[in-house]
């Protein structure tokens, strides 16, 4: 049909068919580029902050690859069929969070792995996407705004897996999660009264936090992190030596491969939750915002796609996702520069690390899926 | 109906989600910008302070010590050296087992457990890429064994460094002194950025008298360092500016003529060039190995010196006080001329004893039987003690005073060494000072022997002597003759410092004096003419000073009296009469006769120079 189609839309055939060729690979050429872009500025931070080595580049690479697999098979699967599976998928993660808790591997003083005897892994990882999902499916078979007890049910169903995870315990991921499922209060249309109140009640919450429900550490974390001179050699040390990174790297940074506080090991975890500092050191002020220019590209594509879509599942959900990722965002940075605590949480696409390569990739798989299984009305 | 209202709730929702995503959207922009904030409050309002942390954290200024100045003798002989020295080190990072391979290194050389212990000690303050030291010093077969076997054993290291020699050993202990580790006292006093990096520091004698020049200037690299400290490259290098080398005035084959001559007794023998005050010879025997104390004195080698009756740690020239007894007799005589209480022709009959007009009491002669007709010269020669109890009392304490002070008694003499005695030149005002008590005639009459109160060191006696060569024209005594600084030629020290000359004394009093010393060597009836050369001119005094007050008719037999009480023999000389070229002092402790025991000593130093200076 396009061969016989007059010039005027010859032009547009071309363009037409590449669109397509996406549509039925149900890929999003912007998301994609925006992800890519990441990646690949990823690899190179990554190539400086791990001492210029191989080893490390190749398995990231392994780990992207991964990553990307993961992303084109579940933007093959329809959202109704992911919709369809929501329930059984959370209470599956629930079951395993328990079980964690009951008979988890303790790594780092906290119990976050499963061994599954081939593979070990973290439930509360697949958590930040079951969570979304859930609330989602259960938002959607209503009209929104949703009712009180609706509201009150989420809560519960937010509330259960944020707390096991933060038994763990595991703060970070906690946090993460809960607000994951928060996002799709909010965009599900949650009364801005109620934001307010929630916000409140969480400021009173922090004393009764502080004092019964956190651990040592994470105390400690807290303190450091409102007076890191407090403990220059211990736990203030990396809150210290990171700003002295980002900070050093002033406007135009030191160039690649010539930041001192990496090279020379000042900084520590500059693969992995630090791995910023190296970027800001090495990239200066210029570096640092072309990419939160990216990530914001990225985000913003995320919450388009949320906008267009055609039921409120996938809306709530790509909204929320694209949320979650500038948590991560958000936290990872604030976290390096000093203006957060030192949780740990990984700068998304870039720091070294597998489990949240691969969600991230599930993520970015969704959000493809839901865009790209609308049903187009002009066709 | 459903339908219809499915739609409005759909268009409502997707309305309600459009306005919540714009809402998302702009906080996430706010956000981000508050990350910009802070990006840009860390990047660029910040940049300064925390560029210079990072420099703080990675750029570190390791000095680079300058090697020690050497120390020679006029000549040009070595007196202090530096000597590589080996040490075994460990590299911890290198060896996967520490204790393995001292076990191992243990089956080729002798490793002690207090060493192991010391070793674990430093070994927990170093970084693992830092050589720890094990042992210290070794020794060349030890060396060997190790090469042997060093290429099997990884994180063993051996390291050269340079310690501080003195050859001359004994000989050099009095003068040269030492160097020793830094320690609490020399932190206070050392510029502590100079002596970065360096270990020892001059501890006595020259090494601490000329340590600042000796030192030389620290050196500077600066180092890029990782976070274990561990240099990465260097970034810049201020070269080390090395210290002086130093030439002593003194002469090293005189310094061992004299130690010989004086052999196993104690004492002390200073020679000077009286034209300029170089010191010749300064010893002070018994000395002590000085090479002990480079890497710290062990208890019991210290607690063995200390305890030695014949303290060798005492250095005798510059720090024993002695009574001059008769050397200070031309002085006295000198002085009689000058203020003309007697004159050339003056007589005074000598029976063995002095009485004071009014006293009972006899001052005795050290020859009892008396030298009968004596005047000055006669005197001189035999030291008559009856002539000069009455020169000195007819003179009188404050004349006395007055008069030799200016020869350099009773006050230090200004060498260019740590430490001295003032020695003490007794007064009216002294004596009522320190003893609340008033002058009486009889101890002008010892003074005037050089007994009583009267004490000088070694030195002192030496700078005197000189002063009569020159006749009145005294040179402050120095160590240093010359020095060569890295990268210049060698240059002589600072022109001779003049001390105070003695004006207004006439040339023939001077001569009479020398003369009369003169006939102590040559004369038919001096005290010291056993020491007479043929080849050149001698002048001298002979002393022998009590260090046992006898009782007014008590025979002194030194046979009778225990070693420590015996007298002191001195001898003062100076030469050749005319031109002096040489002034000695010597003091034999509880040696004796000053005109046996002592007047030898300068003999034969005397021939030496004289042999070796043409």
């Amino acid at each position: 049909m396009a061969s016989i189609a007059p010039s005027p839309f010859r032009r547009e055939s071309g363009a037409l068919t590449l669109d397509a060729l996406f549509r039925r690979i149900h890929l999003d050429l912007p998301l994609l580029l925006g992800v890519t872009a990441l990646a690949a500025v990823g690899l190179f931070v990554l190539y400086s902050a791990s001492g210029e080595s191989l080893e490390s580049i190749t398995r990231q690479g392994i780990r992207m690859g991964i990553s990307f697999v993961v992303m084109l098979v579940l933007a093959q699967i329809h959202p109704h069929t992911l919709k369809r599976w929501t329930p059984a998928f959370y209470l599956g993660i629930v079951i395993l969070l328990i079980a964690v808790l009951v008979m988890g591997e303790i790594g780092k003083g906290a119990q976050r792995w499963l061994d599954l005897g081939v593979v070990r892994f973290q439930p509360s990882e697949l958590m930040k996407l079951a969570l979304p999902m859930m609330i989602a499916w259960y938002l959607s078979e209503t009209p929104l705004p949703p009712s009180r007890r609706k509201l009150l049910a989420s809560a519960l169903l937010i509330a259960l897996p944020a707390g096991m995870i933060a038994k763990q315990p595991d703060l970070g991921t906690s946090l993460l999660v809960a607000s994951s499922g928060l996002f799709v209060l909010f965009l599900a249309g949650l009364s801005w009264r109620l934001i307010a109140g929630f916000v409140v009640s969480v400021a009173l919450a922090v004393w009764p936090v502080w004092k019964f429900l956190m651990h040592d550490y994470q105390r400690t974390r807290v303190i450091t992190f409102l007076n890191p001179e407090s403990d220059p050699l211990g736990s203030g040390y990396h809150i210290i030596q990171s700003k002295i990174a980002v900070g050093s790297g002033g406007l135009y940074g030191k160039g690649w491969l010539n930041g001192t506080q990496s090279q020379l090991d000042f900084l520590p975890e500059r693969s992995t939750d630090f791995i910023f500092a190296v970027f800001a050191e090495e990239f200066g002020f210029l570096g640092a915002v072309l990419l939160l220019l990216l990530y914001l590209a990225v985000i913003t594509r995320g919450l388009y796609i949320a906008v267009q879509a055609q039921e409120s599942y996938g809306r709530l959900l790509a909204g929320s996702l694209a949320l979650t990722l500038f948590v991560y965002v958000f936290v990872n940075i604030g976290m390096v520069t000093g203006l957060l605590p030192v949780v740990g949480l990984p700068l998304p696409m870039i720091s070294y690390g597998g489990t949240s390569m691969v969600t991230l990739g599930a993520g970015f798989g969704i959000l493809m899926s839901i865009h790209t299984h609308r049903r187009l009305l002009s066709s | 109906m459903a339908s219809r209202l499915t739609l409005k709730d759909h268009l409502a929702e997707s309305r309600l989600m459009l306005n919540r995503s714009v809402w998302a959207l702009a906080g996430v922009i706010l956000l981000m910008g508050i990350l910009l904030t802070r990006l840009a409050w860390l990047q660029i309002s910040n940049y300064t302070h925390y560029s210079t942390l990072s420099n703080d954290n990675r750029v570190k200024l390791l000095p680079i010590p300058p090697t020690r100045g050497l120390i020679y003798d006029r000549n040009g002989r070595l007196l202090a050296d530096n000597l590589p020295a080996f040490q075994l080190r460990i590299i911890p990072e290198r060896t996967p087992d520490v204790d393995a391979l001292i076990e191992e290194l243990r089956k080729v050389v002798e490793i002690r457990d207090d060493q192991i212990r010391r070793f674990r000690k430093a070994l927990r303050r170093q970084r693992g890429f830092q050589g720890v030291p094990l042992l210290f010093n070794l020794k060349e077969d030890e060396l060997a064994r190790l090469a042997a076997i060093g290429h099997r054993l990884p994180g063993i290291d051996i390291h050269a460094d340079l310690r501080r020699y003195y050859p001359y050993g004994e000989l050099t202990s009095h003068t040269v002194g030492y160097v020793g580790r830094i320690d609490e006292r020399d932190l206070r006093r050392l510029d502590a950025s100079n002596y970065r990096g360096t270990t020892h520091v001059g501890k006595l004698g020259i090494e601490k008298q000329y340590e600042t020049e000796l030192h030389g200037t620290v050196g500077h690299q600066q180092v890029e360092t990782n976070a274990l400290g561990r240099v990465m490259r260097v970034l810049d290098r201020t070269p080390p500016v090395p210290g002086t080398d130093l030439y002593l005035s003194l002469d090293i084959r005189l310094q061992q003529v004299a130690a010989a001559a004086l052999g196993e007794r104690n004492g002390a023998v200073v020679a000077l060039d009286p034209t300029n005050g170089e010191v010749l010879v300064l010893l002070s025997s018994p000395g002590y190995d000085p090479n002990l104390f480079v890497d710290g004195i062990s208890t019991r080698d210290y607690a063995r010196l200390r305890n030695d009756p014949s303290r060798p740690l005492f250095n005798r020239a510059l720090l024993g006080q002695y009574p001059p007894g008769s050397t200070i007799k031309p002085m006295i005589g000198l002085a009689g001329l000058h203020y003309g209480v007697v004159n050339p022709l003056s007589r005074q009959f000598c029976p063995g004893y002095y009485v004071l007009p009014g006293e009972k009491r006899r001052f005795h002669d050290w020859k009892r039987s008396g030298h009968g007709e004596t005047d000055l010269d006669y005197a001189i020669t035999q030291s008559c003690d009856v002539y000069f109890y009455d020169l000195a009392r007819n003179l009188g304490i404050d004349r006395i005073h007055e008069f030799l002070a200016p020869f350099g008694l009773g006050h230090r003499t200004g060498i260019d060494m740590v430490t001295e005695m003032p020695g003490l030149l007794p007064s009216r005002a002294w004596k009522r000072r320190q003893l609340g008590e008033p002058w009486y005639p009889g101890e002008t009459l010892n003074t005037g022997i050089g007994q009583g109160f009267m004490l000088a060191t070694p030195l002192q006696l030496a700078v005197a002597t000189a002063t009569v060569a020159t006749r009145g024209h005294p040179m402050r005594p120095r160590m240093i003759h010359a020095r060569h600084r890295p990268g210049t030629d060698r240059s002589l020290a600072e022109p001779p410092d003049p001390l105070e000359p003695l004006a207004g004394i006439s040339a023939e009093h001077w001569e009479y004096i020398v003369h009369a010393m003169r006939n102590v060597v040559h004369g038919r009836r001096g005290t010291a003419r056993r020491i007479r050369s043929k080849r050149y001119d001698i002048a001298g005094k002979t002393g022998t000073a009590q260090v046992f007050g006898m009782k007014e008719e008590e025979e002194y037999v030194a046979e009778e009296l225990d070693v420590k009480l015996r007298d002191h023999a001195l001898f003062i000389a100076f030469a050749p009469v005319e031109m002096p070229r040489i002034a000695v002092a010597v003091v034999v402790e509880n040696g004796g006769s000053g005109g046996a025991v002592a007047a030898p000593v300068a003999g034969k130093l005397l021939d030496a120079f004289f042999s070796e200076v043409p």
